[in-house]
């Protein structure tokens, strides 16, 4: 544990402001995330966690404030580019094609990194064999990683749902990031489920060196597994720490406890 | 002619380098090691452990799943005059304390984070163990235990071991004689501590070699290694057979894989004990349930037929042409296909052996066309003692002592072995050898049984177990509480059962529901339900059992000396059995004195007469926490009837 977290700010996020209309999603938010660290957002419904999030990834654009990353300043951002800067993301509600087989769903993550284009590998010309083996290779290891071999030809659709979350992150993996946000990982997940990801979590963390932000409800596992944590309320920032500060913090805990504001 | 294992090994690497040896599937793929590699493999690896100072007689344990570089290591031990001494994987961590003391060993190859955790949790107990190699690194980054390494870095010092030393791997293995220890295999044991049984390499290959030559086996052969290699049936089939024959033994991709390995690789041939094939039946049955009606009134029609003409078909008895004909279309339609879904294709022996097996199970299964065949053997036995020969194949009996095996029957009743393939005895413990080897070198099974006119075996029960009825209707009958449990335990819904009535006046059980199929009944019927606990007490669940009990009691009944051992009462456990709780081996067979004594509670309910009784029960999971299941548990009367012969 010691090696983590103690890295090199790759992401900043400064003073965000986000508003739909009159509704204020988002007010001077501003955070950082360490190299290698597992920084979890949390916050209660309607906090302004999955609007931090897609702020960070591109898919939302905040009216003020600026989001650094390794070191290139923007305000205007989109999915792809992010993408393309090594961050990968899960989804809350999955995003994932049901009919679909588990091979081919995380195949869909190395998208990206496709060479040839769509006619060469519909009839596999010239490259589009290798360069397919290629990926097949990176996918096979996740599977094995995420130990869901069983399932490799399995429509995604069939699976329980702790397994498609495996999936999905299977998918996010696939794109080799350097940086993977998870929008709340273990939403709906039993207790068992939830340990195996939080092992998976861990273990994405420490084998392949990945930075990860996380938002999840669950406080035993964001205590459990996170090195820092930003806690959002109404759109602002509460709380900023380790797990041990958060948890002694004021604020945290009347937002927590539902306190008249 | 005499040999020792890695003297095959070099025989095999000599005549056929490139012929494949081991399969593993990895990364979606199936990876082949040859013969030389494998050769080449375990050169590195013993080099590596000569260097760690593992000497001549010294003992090595190996704990995992059936991986490739596990094999390499044992055959490397074995190549130095060490012995191996495989363990169960699945076993908790404190239960490896005993084998590791008690054989004074320093040196472990395992398989992955899980086996260190363990080994590491337990090294306080045991102040020998110095090295731990592991095959598997995932996750061990950052452990900086001393002693602790990959086996990769095993490999890399072999490597420079054997470039230092040329020809020191050949006159290592050229040291060994066929009588030296070759491997040990602590039993389960349903009683007491584990025995170290000790084995030569003579013993072993002995064995694999009869038993090779009575199924024609040879270097075409397939075999699927998915079972503990610390049970010595898996390591018959899958390392001693795998060296005497040269066939290639296939490493499944994981645990959860296997149904899907056995299908892609196609076996030709299979071993399972009886709960694995009642395991893929329960599957079939269930898949059937929920087919459409007119697949379900196909697969019955068929099924009937099979019943019918599949058994005299695989004895190679005539077949009258019409039957001929209708099981040519059944095999077309429904036996082919499900061959092929089982994984059973190219299967040409299949045995079962460990447990009795379920005549009806057993029946299904040569009905659809599978060889499937019961052997009698025994850790001390080296496996092969009795085996059923191809068209003689009788559902109730273990077959003929194949060659060098001779039987006898104790005036007890207990059956007597005298064969090559006999223990050398328990690790340091000469008063259980001297127990079960005699003088007179006949060992002593511990199995009742006898030999029937045609000369085939017949066990009915552990000759300990065999009890009698005392009082009541059926005083003075006899009762195999195995032969009952095995009866009830057919039954798709029937995980589990433990009978008692030794010195009693009636019969009683316990009974564990199968969660998957009686789930997946319930949920069919909207029954809905909570847990398992909540599952097993529904009157509907309840009623059920109670119907398969009593077909159990009627077909009892048309058996003369065993219509005493109609179960008169039963209740449906709260909780599963489990190997973790103690109440099942770890080959999972029921530990009835100790359920007996853990549930004293409720079988004083079931003879006491009461209808209901609340307990309490601690449970331990998997990663060694507590927890505790209660229920009240309803208790169920039974009809019996009538012994069949008595009435006529």
């Amino acid at each position: 544990m010691a090696a983590r977290g103690g890295g090199e700010v790759i992401l900043e996020v400064r003073n965000i402001h986000l508003r739909f209309g009159g509704v204020k999603a988002l007010s001077d938010v501003t955070f950082d995330v360490r190299e290698h660290e597992i920084r979890a957002i949390i916050g209660p419904n309607g906090a302004g966690k999955s609007s931090m999030l897609n702020c960070i990834n591109g898919v939302y654009q905040p009216q003020q404030g600026s989001i650094q990353l390794r070191g290139r300043t923007f305000t205007h951002m989109n999915p792809r580019r992010v993408a393309e800067m090594g961050v990968a993301r899960t989804f809350q509600n999955l995003a994932l094609f049901k009919g679909m087989s588990v091979l081919d769903n995380i195949m869909t993550g190395r998208n990206l990194k496709m060479r040839t284009n769509i006619l060469q590998q519909a009839i596999r010309f010239g490259a589009a064999g290798r360069e397919e083996t290629a990926h097949r290779k990176v996918v096979e290891g996740i599977i094995d990683f995420l130990e869901i071999q069983a399932y490799r030809r399995t429509p995604v659709g069939k699976l329980p749902y702790g397994l498609q979350k495996r999936v999905d992150l299977g998918r996010a993996l696939a794109m080799e990031p350097q940086m993977l946000l998870l929008d709340e990982p273990m939403a709906g997940m039993n207790v068992e489920e939830k340990q195996d990801m939080s092992r998976f979590i861990l273990d994405v963390n420490d084998e392949f060196g990945t930075t990860i932000v996380l938002i999840e409800h669950d406080m035993g596992v964001v205590m459990d597994l996170s090195d820092r944590i930003v806690v959002l309320d109404y759109g602002r920032k509460i709380g900023d720490g380790s797990p041990a500060e958060v948890r002694d913090n004021p604020d945290v805990i009347s937002a927590y406890l539902g306190a008249v504001h | 002619m005499q040999t020792t294992f890695p003297r095959l090994l070099l025989d095999h690497a000599a005549q056929r380098p490139d012929a494949a040896a081991l399969r593993e599937k990895e990364f979606g793929i199936w990876q082949t090691l040859t013969w030389r590699g494998l050769a080449e493999l375990v050169e590195a690896l013993a080099g590596g452990l000569a260097e760690a100072g593992l000497q001549r007689g010294d003992h090595l344990v190996v704990v995992g799943e059936n991986r490739p570089r596990l094999y390499a290591s044992m055959l490397a031990a074995q190549a130095l005059g060490a012995i191996p001494v495989p363990l169960y994987q699945d076993a908790a961590a404190a239960e490896f304390v005993f084998p590791i003391v008690n054989a004074d060993v320093a040196f472990a190859v395992v398989e992955d984070q899980e086996q260190v955790d363990k080994l590491l949790e337990i090294r306080p107990q045991c102040p020998k163990l110095a090295r731990v190699w592991f095959d598997d690194g995932r996750g061990l980054r950052h452990y900086d235990d001393a002693g602790l390494a990959s086996l990769d870095a095993l490999v890399d010092a072999g490597r420079a071991h054997a470039a230092a030393h040329p020809g020191f791997f050949a006159a290592a293995i050229d040291q060994a004689k066929p009588d030296d220890v070759a491997a040990m295999f602590f039993t389960s044991g349903t009683t007491g501590k584990p025995k170290g049984v000790v084995h030569s390499h003579d013993t072993l290959i002995d064995r694999a070699r009869a038993g090779a030559r009575f199924d024609k086996l040879s270097e075409r052969d397939e075999v699927l290694a998915y079972l503990p290699p610390a049970w010595i049936g898996q390591n018959i089939f899958s390392y001693a057979q795998w060296l005497a024959c040269g066939y290639v033994v296939n490493c499944p991709e994981s645990a959860s894989t296997v149904m899907l390995d056995l299908r892609e690789i196609g076996p030709t041939y299979y071993f399972a004990p009886p709960r694995v094939f009642e395991g893929l039946l329960t599957t079939v049955t269930i898949r059937m349930e929920d087919a459409a009606r007119p697949k379900r009134w196909l697969y019955e029609r068929c099924m009937a037929l099979a019943r019918r003409v599949g058994p005299a078909r695989m004895d190679g008895k005539p077949l009258a042409l019409l039957d001929r004909i209708a099981w040519a279309i059944g095999n077309v339609l429904v036996y082919a296909p499900l061959r092929n879904t089982l994984g059973f294709s190219r299967v040409r022996v299949a045995y079962t052996a460990g447990e009795a097996i379920g005549p009806d199970l057993f029946v299904f299964y040569r009905s659809i066309g599978i060889n499937l065949k019961q052997l009698y053997g025994s850790t001390e036995t080296a496996v092969f003692v009795c085996l059923q020969p191809d068209h003689e194949v009788k559902n109730d009996t273990v077959g003929v002592p194949i060659e060098g095996v001779e039987i006898k029957v104790s005036d007890a009743g207990e059956v007597l072995v005298r064969s090559p393939g006999l223990l050398k005895g328990y690790y340091k413990d000469p008063a259980a050898t001297a127990e079960v080897l005699g003088g007179d070198g006949w060992y002593r099974t511990g199995d009742a049984g006898f030999l029937d006119a045609s000369g085939h075996l017949k066990i009915i029960d552990r000759a300990k177990d065999v009890g009698k009825i005392v009082g009541g209707a059926h005083d003075g009958a006899l009762f195999a509480p195995k032969y009952i449990e095995n009866k009830l335990k057919f039954f798709p819904y029937i995980k589990e059962a433990v009978a008692f009535g030794d010195r009693r006046d009636k019969v009683c059980a316990f009974v564990n529901i199968d969660f998957e199929a009686v789930g997946n009944w319930a949920e069919k019927r909207n029954l809905p339900y909570g847990s398992y606990t909540d599952l097993a007490q529904k009157p509907a669940v309840l009623e059920l059992v109670r119907e398969c009990v009593e077909k159990v009691n009627a077909d009892l009944a048309a058996d003369e000396r065993l219509a005493g051992c109609q179960i008169s009462r039963f209740l449906v456990l709260h909780k599963e059995l489990d190997a973790d709780d103690g109440e099942l081996t770890r080959t999972r067979k029921v530990r009835r004195g100790f359920i007996a004594e853990r549930y004293g509670l409720l079988v004083d309910a079931l003879y006491g007469g009461r209808s209901e009784q609340h307990v309490e029960t601690e449970v331990r999971f998997e990663d060694g926490r507590v927890g505790k299941v209660a229920a009240t548990l309803r208790i169920v009367d039974v009809k019996t009837f009538p012994a069949v012969g008595r009435a006529a």
